[in-house]
């Protein structure tokens, strides 16, 4: 993807670029990303089966193409680092290794679901993993996610919050809003804009002014920004750490905007009919991110046709296995329909 | 051997057209191939495959109409010993796991209605919720250049619960307006609009996220005319789906039918049937108020018949008698009809004659067809879908205290969505919901039997 790049510097305003040559991975880094991104991708084929087949009712928004974004993030961030972002939340979760029967089993309503079946899809949480959702209001998780790096300043720990949002909710004014707090105050938090080209029907560049340039926005605010490609997993990673430093230095929010692509319609009930199947087809065989690493491996030789064979059934036994047991995980108690309204004071 | 299943494609979805098969009999699919197109009234929607094998039967032909959810449609590997379901009657229907827990006929008639204002004679045509508020909106567009609609998605993607399907088409781009998200912003500028005179139709995709405007559509809209000492006037319609729909969990379910009828300065609409939502849109557009119009989505896709006059218009400030009764009133409005209306049917049944009353405005209250009602029947059961503490049945009930304490027989219940945020898991969704045999335990109760 093409991709452009800016670092705006506080001090002047202007644009002057770092160096953003990807460092490469290692062999383990490779395997590692191939796994991580591997495991979302089945994860989100099962899910979109379960739905097709009643077992999961409502709003399922899927992760299909954009695994390497989420997966370039968690590789670079530490332990402690807070995670929020939208409805478009199975990804970060996998990847911030929250368990995949918890969240099937939520995805299908179930007791044994990470919110006990009562969240669904879009609602997940783990505070050991610090996640914070799961978010069905399109622009509200931003605020929330200042508010994490917020009291991580606070607390002086040294924490960073990542806090990703899509193209259509780069509109909402919220966002702005917090920019200006992020900025003022010094947050650390990173804003990652998910720009997979569409927010629900509508092509960004129907919907936004400037809308090759999302990240630009925070110029205004005197965020630095950059433009990730992030169909490549390893330019996410890359980028992820620059601002992962810059966080922790004390130095305030940074912006990395991802160029990505959902290949699923935006829910299980969106024909997708806005874009042309030559579009779809284009990316997935010219972009994909799990191909590119797949590539990567085989012809570096870091790893055989085998050795990948395997982990394909590592991953596929995982999934099944999170399958059937939010299938046969009984539904909650009907006594928990009134519990978890309030703490207990 | 594994059947292909109808697959449910969206949250309120029950039955599509099998439009179109993509393998025939015989191919061998993967998990994943595309292998049928159904249709939906909202979309076209593609069939994966679930397991691997050779197509070995096609159940349901293309072309095939109303197919409910879950029939068997092929089937993949060898064919077992159980007969399958012949090609051209889809009979299965087993209900989806955690459908939407209201089931209505495709045509609902209102069972003796004494007043539907609808003229004698008049010709009466079956419509969805959905074709009468395109309806609605289209005639008033074409009366009046000043109206014009804007939300999201209602232009080139048709609409995103295809309420304005073709409108773009009709009336172009500068009167079907796409936003961005960015719902405070465009409910701010359309009031402006208003403010100027235009009559804008701002349609929320769902009003749970109008609460992301409710400060323009409080502070702005509601408050001005009277801040201006009548100066400014604020014609304008904020519509769109309020309430739960199925398994959207509690961002996403919220009725906020209340929230508005709590304001003065704003009229607030929440029809039931298709021809009320015609007529009262059509109202609402024309009144030089803001008029906050809910609606429901399970609603949207279920029939009515509309009567097909000239300028069709619904009053808005008028409850209408949906089933005339003389035992015990039951008041209700939107969604809660149909829980009302099933509650009268079985009670019915045993004896006991409900008075049904639409209140089909929430403000303002058509209090005096309540208070009437009361005085026959001297009980009263109040229904809705939203929480039920600071409640439009709460207000209800205060009133009838207030209006009618010497005519009631027992106190005012109330029947409303449970006092917790809307869970996901299918079981207790269905609980947090009223039904009708809810209302009917309170009909019961009220006449202490
Ligand atoms: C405030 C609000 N408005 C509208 C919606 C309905 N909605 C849900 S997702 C969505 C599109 C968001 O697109 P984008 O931000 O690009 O994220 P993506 O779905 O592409 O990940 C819309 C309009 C909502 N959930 N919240
Ligand atoms: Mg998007």
């Amino acid at each position: 993807m093409a991709v452009k790049s800016a670092y705006i510097s506080k001090k002047s305003g202007k644009g002057d670029k770092p160096n953003l040559t990807n460092s490469g991975f290692t062999t383990e880094e490779e395997l590692y990303a191939y796994r991580e991104m591997l495991l979302i991708r089945r994860f989100e084929e099962k899910a979109g089966q379960l739905y097709g087949m009643g077992f999961i009712g409502g709003f399922c928004h899927l992760y299909i193409g954009q695994e390497a974004v989420v997966v370039g993030m968690e590789m670079a961030q530490k332990e402690g680092d807070a995670v929020i972002t939208s409805y478009r939340d199975h990804g970060h979760m996998l990847a911030a290794g929250m368990d995949p029967k918890g969240v099937m089993a939520e995805l299908t309503g179930r007791r044994g679901g990470l919110s006990k079946g009562k969240g669904g899809s879009m609602h997940m949480f783990s505070k050991e993993k610090q996640f914070y959702g799961g978010h069905g209001i399109v622009g509200a998780q931003v605020p929330l996610g200042a508010g994490l790096a917020f009291a991580n300043k606070y607390r002086g720990n040294g924490q960073v919050s990542v806090a990703y949002f899509g193209d259509g909710a780069a509109n909402q004014g919220q966002v702005y809003e917090t920019f200006n707090m992020a900025s003022i105050w010094k947050l650390p938090v990173i804003f990652v804009i998910e720009n997979n080209r569409y927010a629900m029907g509508t092509a960004a560049t129907r919907s936004t002014a400037q809308a090759e340039q999302l990240g630009a926005r925070g110029a205004a605010f005197g965020i630095p920004y950059e433009q990730v490609d992030g169909m490549d997993v390893r330019a996410v990673r890359d980028a992820a750490e620059r601002a992962l430093d810059h966080c922790r230095s004390g130095e305030g929010p940074y912006i990395l905007e991802m160029l990505t692509y959902r290949y699923r319609g935006h829910s299980m009930s969106d024909p997708a009919k806005y874009r042309s199947k030559e579009e779809v087809q284009k990316m997935r065989e010219e972009h994909d991110p799990i191909e590119q690493v797949k590539a990567r491996i085989l012809n570096g030789k870091l790893a055989t046709e085998d050795d990948l064979k395997k982990i394909d059934a590592e991953i596929r036994a995982i999934v099944t296995e999170a399958a059937e047991f939010a299938q046969n995980d009984p539904e909650p108690d009907v006594s928990e329909l009134y519990t978890d309204i309030y703490v207990n004071a | 051997m594994p059947s292909i299943l109808m697959p449910a494609l969206s949250p309120t979805m029950e039955e599509g057209k099998l439009a179109k098969w993509l393998k025939n009999v015989g191919d061998v699919v993967k998990p994943g191939d595309v292998i049928a197109e159904i249709e939906t009234d909202k979309a076209t929607m593609e069939v994966e495959a679930v397991d691997e094998g050779p197509l070995t039967a096609i159940l349901v032909p293309a072309g095939a109409e109303n197919v409910k959810v879950n029939t068997p449609i092929a089937v993949i590997g060898e064919a077992d010993a159980a007969p399958a379901p012949k090609a051209d009657a889809p009979k299965a229907e087993t209900p989806r796991a955690g459908a939407a827990p209201v089931a209505a006929p495709a045509v609902i008639t209102s069972g003796a209605p004494a007043d539907a204002g609808i003229p004698a004679g008049a010709e009466m045509v079956t419509m969805t919720v959905r074709e009468a508020l395109r309806e609605a909106m289209s005639e008033e567009m074409r009366r009046d250049p000043e109206v014009f609609l804007m939300g999201e998605e209602v232009g080139q993607y048709q609409g995103a619960y295809k309420i304005s399907q073709g409108m773009l088409d009709e009336f172009g781009d500068k009167r079907v307006i796409d936003t961005p998200i960015t719902e405070h912003g465009f409910t701010g500028l359309a009031v402006g609009a208003a403010f100027a005179g235009l009559k804008p139709i701002v349609e929320f995709m769902t009003f749970n996220f109008a609460m992301q405007a409710i400060d323009q559509i409080i502070n702005s809209a509601a408050k001005t005319h009277y801040m201006s000492g009548g100066q400014l006037n604020c014609p304008i319609v904020f519509r769109g789906a309020s309430g739960a729909a199925a398994r959207v969990a509690a961002q996403h379910s919220q009725d906020y039918a209340a929230w508005y009828g709590h304001i003065p300065g704003l009229k607030v609409v929440m029809p039931y049937s298709a021809a009320d939502a015609k007529g009262l849109l059509k109202s609402a557009i024309r009144d030089p108020n803001p008029v906050v119009f809910l609606e429901n989505e399970i609603l949207y896709g279920k029939s009515f018949e509309v009567p097909k006059v000239e300028d069709w218009l619904v009053p808005i400030g008028k409850a209408r008698i949906a089933r005339v009764g003389h035992h015990v009133t039951i008041v209700s409005f939107g969604i809660g009809m149909t829980h009302a209306m099933a509650a009268a049917e079985k009670l019915a049944a045993e004896g006991i004659e409900a008075e049904v009353i639409d209140l089909r405005t929430i403000r303002p209250m058509d209090l005096a067809a309540v208070i009437e009602s009361v005085k026959k029947t001297n009980r009263c059961v109040c229904v809705e879908e939203g929480f039920p503490q600071f409640s439009v049945t709460s207000e209800i009930a205060a009133q009838i205290m207030t209006h009618a304490f010497d005519y009631l027989d027992a106190p005012v219940a109330r029947v409303a969505g449970k006092d917790v945020p809307m869970p996901y898991a299918a079981n207790l969704e269905k609980l947090a919901l009223p039904n009708a045999d809810e209302v009917a335990a309170a009909a019961k109760a009220v006449l202490y039997v």
